[in-house]
């Protein structure tokens, strides 16, 4: 492979790009000048390292998953535990990069959007300690489905606005979000939650999760002094994911695997599986992969988990799928489900119901794997947020 | 005069600018969501609208994620949507308004994966054969404009910009040069939604943007917020060409929605703002 490097003139081949309305032109390429300069500013670079490791909690362990190996009895699978970060989440690696970012660009308010309410926490964490006003949208069906971190982020003193729009979730939470910026575009810096959006998100977003594969390949080598064979991650906008895969992409022997959620069945059209079944078109000021009918209209989407319940992806992995460098999968909410209660009950973690698609995957695949090949399983976040959605699908099962 | 875009020997939008200067009037563009509340109903508020005096008709394609629209215009749309409005509909919609007035100028109003969807080129023909003259996509900025300019150059289409009071000297003069029929510039930082009234700043942002669309030879329209009579009087005072009434139209329709009195009513409403353009 030539060398991997993108995004080159703000796209991923024919995909990216920035399809945004013309107030927004300026906070965009402000933003683009900023992170150049501060992410290349040392003073920059210590803080966030700081706060990545004595707050946040970095580096994050990579666990031999024993009891699952056995039960799977195949290629040994570990875990990373972005888990164990503060706030549950991979999501705060990037949300302590952008608003150390916005605080250096001397923005004091803060928005974003959230799905299943980890970006919201999130954001309203980083926003706290770094001393930013924090305003989250989230989808009225989301803040349904996710109380818990509805109030975590009151907790934390962000404010959290039900999106009422549209079909009530992380697609219309976005919409709402860039409405707000284009209002406030002054003195507000919009925080985005995945790799999605229009340029330079992807890219931020992707360098401040790229922290997940660094330590992955710096770990594995410790490990067994070389390389896993395969990294599986489950993809909403896909930011866990790319963040798993980046420092690997030109390391052709390591397979990547993105796992999107197939939610009641593609066959059913009720999934979030837009990679798997989607086609190219514009939304939210990129070029990518969409869920969309013949007019253009895009569609309701759903997936048990909220995280993924979204019908686009970071432009990036459209890109990736085009040159074939990822495999992208899926998983069903059953298949979720499954893979939950058996990570619970054999390693004693209750994984996000986002992560549980990938590890669903990464059990299939393990399987097929041999014994002396190693597979590792990003576990993007802990599953406190999703119990009470777990304990609902169980009962309804047994029904 | 004002500049030719040079590809079309007869362009409705150019000429009816003309027009109006040898009148010494100022335009009025209104916009509706096609579709809302129905697609038969959106075709007599049309005919109501330029009865009253509109200029220039802005049809708009009901799309589902539209992020540069305020509550009362997303409303619309999904309620046209949810009444199941296809962007064809709407072209069929625009080759009857066509039909019965032959020079009014008809512009489509969308997003870009409407567009981008059916592919530019077949939608740009369709439009074409349905009267349409022109297109304003506010999600297409400059920078992503490649394809779909050469299209509609191709096919003799206006292609409306968007500027912002935020918009830099040097895009301005860029976008000015690019953009062909008017130059459609937001009063406010925000979507589109009635205002009680305009900050200093809007003025401001008029003139500076006039200055460079009088140097280009381009109409200036001004539009977001603008909803009465005093408004629109506002901005043609601060150099506004043209003025855009959206929000306020949709807002009538849905007060007297599935009244006889709709029709009078938004043609009266379109007569009083017009002879603020006298
Ligand atoms: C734990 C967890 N994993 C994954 C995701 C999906 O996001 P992404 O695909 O950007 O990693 C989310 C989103 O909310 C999440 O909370």
């Amino acid at each position: 492979m030539k060398k991997y490097n993108f995004p080159f003139n703000g796209k991923f081949g024919n995909f990216g790009g920035k399809y945004i309305p013309e107030t927004l032109v300026p906070a965009i390429e402000e933003l683009e000048e900023s992170y150049k300069k501060f992410t290349n500013d040392s003073n920059f670079k210590k803080e966030l390292k700081d706060y990545l490791e004595n707050y946040a909690g970095r580096p994050t362990p990579i666990y031999l998953a024993k009891n699952l190996t056995e039960y799977v009895d195949g290629a040994k699978i570990y875990l990373k535990r972005e888990d164990l970060l503060h706030g549950g989440a991979h999501k705060i690696n990037n949300t302590l990069g952008q608003c150390l970012l916005a605080k250096k660009m001397g923005k004091k308010r803060i928005i974003a959007e959230t799905g299943a309410g980890q970006h919201g926490v999130g954001t309203a964490i980083a926003s706290a300690v770094l001393g930013l006003e924090c305003e989250v949208y989230m989808g009225l069906k989301d803040t349904e489905r996710q109380k818990l971190n509805v109030f975590r982020m009151k907790l934390l003193g962000a404010k959290v606005h039900p999106v009422k729009s549209g079909t009530q979730t992380l697609k219309d939470a976005i919409n709402e979000a860039l409405r707000d910026w284009i209002t406030n575009v002054e003195n507000t810096y919009y925080v985005i939650g995945s790799v999605v959006g229009p340029h330079p998100y992807p890219m931020i977003v992707r360098d401040f999760q790229s922290i997940i594969g660094k330590e992955i390949k710096k770990q594995i080598g410790k490990i067994t002094g070389t390389l896993p064979n395969a990294i599986v991650a489950c993809v909403g906008g896909g930011s866990n994911a790319i963040g798993s895969f980046y420092p690997f992409i030109g390391d052709q022997e390591v397979s990547l695997y993105g796992i999107e959620a197939e939610g009641s069945g593609i066959k059913t059209g009720k999934h979030s599986a837009t990679l798997s079944a989607g086609s190219t078109g514009i939304l939210h000021g990129m070029q990518t992969y969409l869920l969309q009918d013949k007019m253009g209209q895009i569609s309701a989407t759903h997936s048990i988990s909220a995280g993924l319940d979204y019908p686009g992806v970071g432009p990036e992995h459209s890109y990736l799928k085009e040159i074939k460098r990822v495999n992208y999968k899926s998983c069903t909410d059953d298949d979720a489900i499954k893979a939950c209660v058996i990570l619970s009950e054999k390693e004693g973690i209750i994984p996000a119901l986002e992560s549980a698609h990938a590890i669903s995957y990464g059990i299939k695949l393990a399987k097929k794997m041999k014994k002396s090949e190693t597979i590792v399983i990003t576990l993007s976040g802990r599953g406190d947020k999703d119990v009470e959605v777990v304990q609902n699908y169980l009962n309804g099962i047994r029904e | 005069m004002y500049k030719s875009n040079g590809i079309l020997k007869e362009n409705r939008i150019e000429s009816k600018f003309n027009e109006l200067k040898n009148k010494s009037q100022k335009a009025l563009i209104c916009y509706v969501v096609a579709g809302y509340p129905d697609i038969k109903t959106s075709e007599h508020i049309i005919s109501s609208l330029i009865n009253g005096g509109a200029d220039i008709i802005e049809i708009g394609i009901p799309f589902s994620d539209p992020i540069a629209d305020g509550s009362t215009i997303q409303d619309a749309i999904q309620n046209s949507l949810i009444a199941g409005t296809t962007p064809d509909m709407c072209l069929e919609l625009s080759s009857r308004i066509r039909k019965t007035f032959p020079n009014i100028p008809l512009i489509i109003m969308t997003y870009s994966n409407i567009l981008y969807r059916k592919g530019y080129i077949q939608f740009a023909k369709k439009a074409k054969a349905s009267g349409i003259d022109g297109f304003i996509i506010p999600d297409i900025p400059i920078e992503e404009s490649k394809e779909y300019l050469n299209t509609m150059q191709n096919i003799g289409m206006s292609t409306i910009f968007l500027v912002s009071p935020n918009t830099s000297e040097k895009r301005l003069k860029m976008i000015s040069r690019i953009c062909t029929g008017f130059l459609y510039a937001i009063s406010v930082y925000g979507t589109t939604g009635e205002r009680q009234g305009f900050d200093k700043y809007t003025i401001e942002s008029i003139k500076r943007v006039k200055k460079v669309t009088a140097a280009e030879d381009i109409p200036l329209a001004v539009g977001f917020g603008i909803s009465n009579p005093q408004h629109v009087k506002y901005m043609i005072d601060a150099g506004a060409d043209a003025v855009i009434i959206g929000s306020a139209i949709i807002k009538k329709i849905k007060e007297l929605e599935n009244k006889d009195t709709l029709f009078t009513t938004l043609q009266k409403f379109i007569f009083e703002l017009k002879n603020s353009c006298r």
